[in-house]
């Protein structure tokens, strides 16, 4: 067993290309898990940086700095009553969660971590990571029309006249990335994932930069409208709290609802992972053309090391900063345990680091690879789950005209523009 | 250090596996016997979504990956929202009320049973037309093989580039026309 684990840690192929059903399924649980915790994290995030925005403490009672909030949410939710409208579909109801959750988990199977650590390598990647997400508007709708009520009946039409139409401004975008795959020798691109950020990596150029400044425009055009894809500020008319309550999901309440934040949440990273992988790189490291050799690649191995280092001195400072008073000695500990739990993370990663240089050291090179693959995707990634925060505390909320107008009228002559001005350069310069 | 993956990887059987086949054209023709059948239309709209789905999946099956990921798009997702966003709008209990069948359903049963005897005619007679077991296509090339189909490969004119151009003019046109009766007249 050790030695298939060994092999397998040193392969260069996906479990789906090896055709490993045992090793699929360990990734499938790993992404599933990962997500999960993703979701739970990203919750705490939010609620603390909003906070920060608006000049308030966020959680603060539920472990050190509302650490445990998430985990505490979660139980509250479990042990919630389940509570199902007299007047809904019972079937309907029930189901339309679970169509959100399916779609947003199960786009997980193309996304490349690492150039072998997705759980399979499609050759349609790219469109079936769109196509499969855009049957999650079909959780949103049903649920609005389930409740059997008025607000989330008219958030279910906003959404899907929402996601329906940003989906056009969404796919020409990725269209002309795809199109950018194609410059090559043989002139043939590629739609699936892995091969996308290949192409970036022959070319030697992060597709955003690439025929500056139309990369660039198609970039924006897919961030604004992944932020209309996954409902969320300032494009969250579905479940606009101020006129509709809270929108499609109003009836929900306890686990159901708790699935519907799940879904969007996932959705979030999904569609984040996508504008990763066709614009900025995937896994590839920052200047990995500019800053070469092994030197450089020493200093870049070390980051994911540094990142942790850098979260337990956060923690570390939170437990000097903590008020000396013995009602407070429990959070103190937590919060140093918490800390030194990242420290030892921080501790492994950099034995790896300088352990793995070598050929034929205990640990195998490629796992100090992997990680750093992983690292520099997760980074890019998180800087965008960032980003949905901050747009959300920084810009009030569109009105339905504005949005339709903005889709169809600004959105989608630019991301055709950008298409036909995307074709007629490379084939003037090719 | 690779022997572990590539044993597997010789030892790999195909995937679609003939229970594939019938599971998925269970399911496909189970749903779509329900959305002719059930009273509630949101009800048929979701079991539409199944059938189309469930084709999805016999496309895969058959190695098209390109197709089923288009029909996965344009239907399940593109369509079938705009089929809900407009039933969501109809008064259900009226259309309980309404007479489902219309008299038509003789001639609809003759068509189906014509068609079907035209299938099973030439599945019968043709056989020898039939490839005696699948061909295995390499999944990977498929999308390009339909790209140098439709748009031609190395310089030549592709087999199906000018019915495609067509048909993508028609599809012009009835865009220009949908928009055209939609704006508003001064």
């Amino acid at each position: 067993m050790p030695d298939f684990v060994t092999s397998y840690l040193g392969s260069t192929l996906t479990p789906g290309e090896a055709g490993n059903q045992f090793w699929a399924l360990v990734y499938v649980f790993v992404i599933f898990a990962g997500v999960s915790l993703a979701v739970m994290s990203m919750n705490w995030l939010e609620r603390k940086a909003l906070a920060h925005f608006q000049i308030r403490l966020g959680p603060m009672r539920t472990g050190p700095h509302g650490l445990l909030q998430p985990i505490a949410d979660a139980i509250k939710l479990l042990l919630k009553e389940d509570i199902i409208p007299a007047g809904a579909d019972r079937f309907v109801f029930w189901v339309a969660p679970l169509i959100g959750l399916l779609a947003a988990f199960t786009v997980y199977t193309v996304i490349p971590f690492g150039p072998s650590q997705a759980v399979s390598d499609m050759n349609i990647g790219i469109l079936f990571m769109l196509g499969v997400s855009s049957l999650g508007v079909l959780g949103v709708v049903v649920a609005g029309w389930a409740s059997n009520s008025n607000y989330p009946l008219i958030g279910a039409l906003r959404s899907s006249a929402q996601m329906v139409s940003y989906e056009v401004a969404m796919g020409l975008a990725v269209v002309s990335a795809i199109l950018m795959t194609s410059l090559n020798e043989t002139g043939t691109g590629t739609l699936s994932m892995i091969g996308i950020v290949r192409a970036q990596q022959e070319q030697g150029v992060w597709f955003i930069f690439k025929f500056f400044p139309l990369g660039l425009i198609a970039f924006i055009v897919f961030a604004i409208a992944m932020v209309a894809e996954t409902n969320r500020a300032p494009f969250d008319m579905a479940e606009a709290e101020s006129e509709l309550t809270a929108g499609y999901h109003t009836e929900y309440s306890g686990l159901r609802w708790s699935l519907f934040m799940l879904a969007e949440y996932a959705a979030m990273i999904s569609v984040s992972s996508i504008a990763v992988t066709l614009w900025l790189g995937g896994w590839m490291r920052p200047f990995s053309r500019l800053l070469r050799g092994s030197a450089w690649d020493l200093i870049f191995s070390l980051f994911p090391a540094v990142t942790f280092m850098g979260l337990a001195a956060v923690a570390f400072v939170g437990v000097v900063r903590m008020p000396r008073r013995s009602d407070f000695k429990v959070q103190k500990i937590g919060l140093a345990v918490f800390g030194w739990l990242l420290g030892f993370i921080a501790l492994m990663l950099l034995i790896i680091a300088i352990a793995g240089r070598s050929n034929g050291a205990a640990i195998p090179s490629t796992v100090n690879q992997s990680i750093g693959y992983i690292y520099w995707f997760l980074l890019k990634v998180a800087v965008f789950m960032y980003l949905f925060i901050w747009y959300r505390a920084t810009w009030p909320r569109y009105r339905f005209d504005q949005l339709m107008r903005v889709g169809w009228k600004v959105l989608l002559p630019i991301s055709l523009t950008v298409l036909v001005a995307t074709a007629i350069v490379g084939i003037l310069l090719s | 250090m690779n022997s572990a993956i590539n044993a597997t990887n010789a030892t790999m059987a195909p995937v679609a596996t003939p229970y594939f086949f019938y599971g998925l054209a269970t399911l496909a023709i189970v749903s779509a016997f329900l959305v002719i059948t059930r009273r509630n239309v949101v009800h048929s709209a979701l079991a539409l979504i199944v059938t189309l789905l469930s084709v999805a999946g016999l496309y895969l099956m058959l190695y098209a990956p390109f197709v089923a990921g288009v029909q996965i798009i344009v239907y399940a997702g593109g369509v079938m929202v705009l089929f809900l966003f407009v039933i969501m709008l109809v008064n259900i209990d009226r259309s309980y009320k309404e007479k489902r069948f219309s008299g038509l359903w003789p001639i609809g049963l003759a068509a189906a049973s014509a068609l079907f005897t035209l299938f099973l005619f030439a599945f019968i007679k043709g056989r020898a037309l039939f490839p005696d077991r699948m061909m295995l296509l390499p999944e990977s090339s498929n999308t390009q093989q339909i790209a140098g189909l439709l748009y031609g490969d190395a310089g030549k004119m592709g087999q199906y580039t000018f019915a495609f151009e067509i048909a993508s003019l028609l599809l012009l046109v009835a865009i220009l026309a949908a928009v055209v009766m939609t704006k508003k007249r001064a």
